[in-house]
């Protein structure tokens, strides 16, 4: 495997209001890993995933993926980079279906739709609307989605709407699969359900960042974790050597 | 085989189902628009003085949309970005400077307006436009671009995050939403025969928002009511005579009473 990281997070700063939510963070993400990102609530973790997806600006510190440095660009532009993510609170489209919404996660890999593709479409030969259709579905699949596929997110269980997201999000190709506490709410049988569905997406060659306090789930799953406590990097490395860590017993295994 | 009244009647609720795209449009992507009839009189000036040169019809109804489309696009490319409240104000402002503007333009007549413009507007042509744009709009639900503009309108930050270029987005709802009202304005034009800035104020873009309002955004069909109920009843009503408009102020009230989404085409509740 190559040296250079996937995801190198260097020095980065993000204060709210004189409030420190990160300070001087950094993290290296190895390709085709199970990188988890624990810590107590309000340490910081969805921060630095605003951060890596660009929807807040880092005050300080530098982004690179694939050895490129990405720091400025927008939201969009770093998801057709390859990085893809899902949200705490889920935020799904709730006027659009199941299947649209994760049609929506395609969009950056689609082509144009052509003159002929637009007329033809209500007769139902609309070739990139088939593409983007098949392409969902198929993610669906991948999440384990047993439900309607054709009614409102909002009729399914937050354990599927979470499903959906993650669907939605791999619709996207992204090499880098950002996931913020995709098991909150799960039943154990649900939540090993969900670590399959993480190994099998690692098996498709993507790495997964992983913020979770399941921590059966992370430690079983992670091949590398930081711990982030109060807006700083406290520990970092392979499970074993996290687990027994006294300043991340301290901080944040103890009181779990 | 319709009589000149009926016929006039078809043809001004044709462009009034026009204005009501206009609007529909860029308020699916989240963007109200309180100028459109700017917009409408963008069209009907460009389309008749090209006319007037002696340029084809369908040629110069085009010019009079693109010309719509441009200034919607230059117009909505600061203002979008700020949302909600500050936007309607930062279009009524446009309607009216455009309103000013035509005032103001001696080779456009001035405040005495054109007149002597051709007869180019038919019925058909009218009902042609309104299928064409009536059924893109349909299509648009199906294609990348409408489910992104809806996105947009859901969720701006989730939509960003899922690859959606934002800005470009909604230039691409508001212009189109311009370039219909520039069709509407070229159709009026050839038919009305005579234009002056006045037809074109406020009244004109708060009317065509109140098409959407009272019809319902959820789907094009939403718009077409709207403009139905607010061309056509006050004709049905004319019994009513003086009490027609309190009538229609009254069914207002009440729409925003039992059927606040508008009146056939709800949008779905926005929340999870
Ligand atoms: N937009 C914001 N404005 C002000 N403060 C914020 C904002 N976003 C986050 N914070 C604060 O920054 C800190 C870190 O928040 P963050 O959401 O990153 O924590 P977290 O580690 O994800 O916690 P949790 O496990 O509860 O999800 C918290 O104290 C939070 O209150
Ligand atoms: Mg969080």
């Amino acid at each position: 495997m190559s040296d250079a990281p996937l995801l190198d997070v260097t020095g980065v700063g993000v204060t709210y209001g004189g409030y420190v939510a990160l300070d001087d963070v950094s993290c290296r993400v190895v390709e085709n890993s199970i990188h988890a990102l624990i810590g107590p609530n309000g340490a910081g973790k969805t921060t630095l995933f605003n951060v890596v997806s660009g929807l807040v600006k880092p005050e300080s510190g530098s982004l690179q993926f694939r050895e490129r440095q990405y720091t400025g660009l927008r939201p969009d532009q770093i998801l057709v980079m390859g990085i893809a993510r899902n949200f705490q609170q889920v935020r799904l489209f709730p006027v659009l279906s199941v299947i649209e919404n994760v049609m929506v996660g395609c969009h950056s890999r689609l082509p144009r739709t052509s003159f002929r593709d637009f007329v033809l479409g209500p007769l139902g030969r609309d070739k990139v609307d088939r593409l983007a259709r098949e392409r969902a579905a198929e993610m669906l699949d991948l999440v384990e989605y047993r439900g309607d596929t054709k009614a409102p997110p909002s009729q399914m269980t937050l354990v599927d709407q979470r499903r959906i997201e993650i669907a939605r999000a791999l619709a996207s190709d992204p090499q880098l699969l950002l996931l913020d506490e995709p098991a909150a709410g799960m039943n154990p049988a649900e939540a090993s359900q969900l670590s399959e569905i993480i190994r099998k997406i690692r098996g498709l060659g993507r790495t997964v960042l992983l913020v979770e306090h399941n921590t059966r789930m992370v430690f079983s799953l992670a091949d590398e974790v930081t711990v982030l406590s109060a807006g700083k990097i406290i520990a970092s490395g392979p499970p074993s050597a996290v687990k027994s860590d006294s300043a991340v017993v301290t901080a944040y295994l103890g009181n779990v | 085989m319709f009589n000149s009244y009926t016929e006039s009647l078809a043809v001004f609720f044709g462009i009034n189902v026009l204005m009501a795209f206009s609007v529909y449009l860029p308020s699916s992507a989240g963007l109200i628009s309180l100028g459109q009839g700017g917009f409408m009189a963008i069209g009907a000036y460009t389309s008749a003085l090209l006319t007037a040169k002696d340029v084809p019809f369908a040629l110069a109804l085009a010019a009079g949309a693109a010309v719509a489309a441009l200034i919607g696009v230059l117009v909505a490319a600061p203002a979008v970005r700020i949302r909600g409240i500050y936007l309607i104000i930062a279009t009524l402002g446009f309607g009216e400077i455009v309103r000013i503007l035509f005032i103001n333009l001696e080779f456009a007549g001035g405040a005495s307006g054109l007149s002597g413009i051709r007869p180019l507007t038919t019925l058909w042509y009218v009902v042609g436009v309104c299928f064409f744009v009536g059924l893109c709009l349909w299509r648009l639900r199906t294609l990348t671009l409408g489910r992104a503009i809806l996105a947009v309108h859901e969720d701006e930050t989730a939509a960003e995050a899922m690859g959606i270029k934002l800005l470009q987005t909604k230039l691409i709802a508001f212009g189109g939403g311009a370039a219909i009202a520039g069709l509407a304005g070229g159709l009026f034009a050839h038919y009305a025969l005579f234009i002056d800035p006045e037809q074109f104020g406020f009244s004109r873009s708060a009317e065509a928002f109140l098409f959407v309002v009272l019809g319902g955004s959820g789907n094009p069909l939403g718009p077409v009511i709207g403009a139905a109920v607010v061309t056509l009843l006050p004709e049905v009503l004319r019994f009513l005579q003086d009490w027609r408009m309190s009538f229609f102020a009254v069914l207002l009230i009440g729409c925003a009473i039992w059927r606040p989404g508008g009146l056939v085409a709800a949008r779905p509740p926005s929340r999870l």
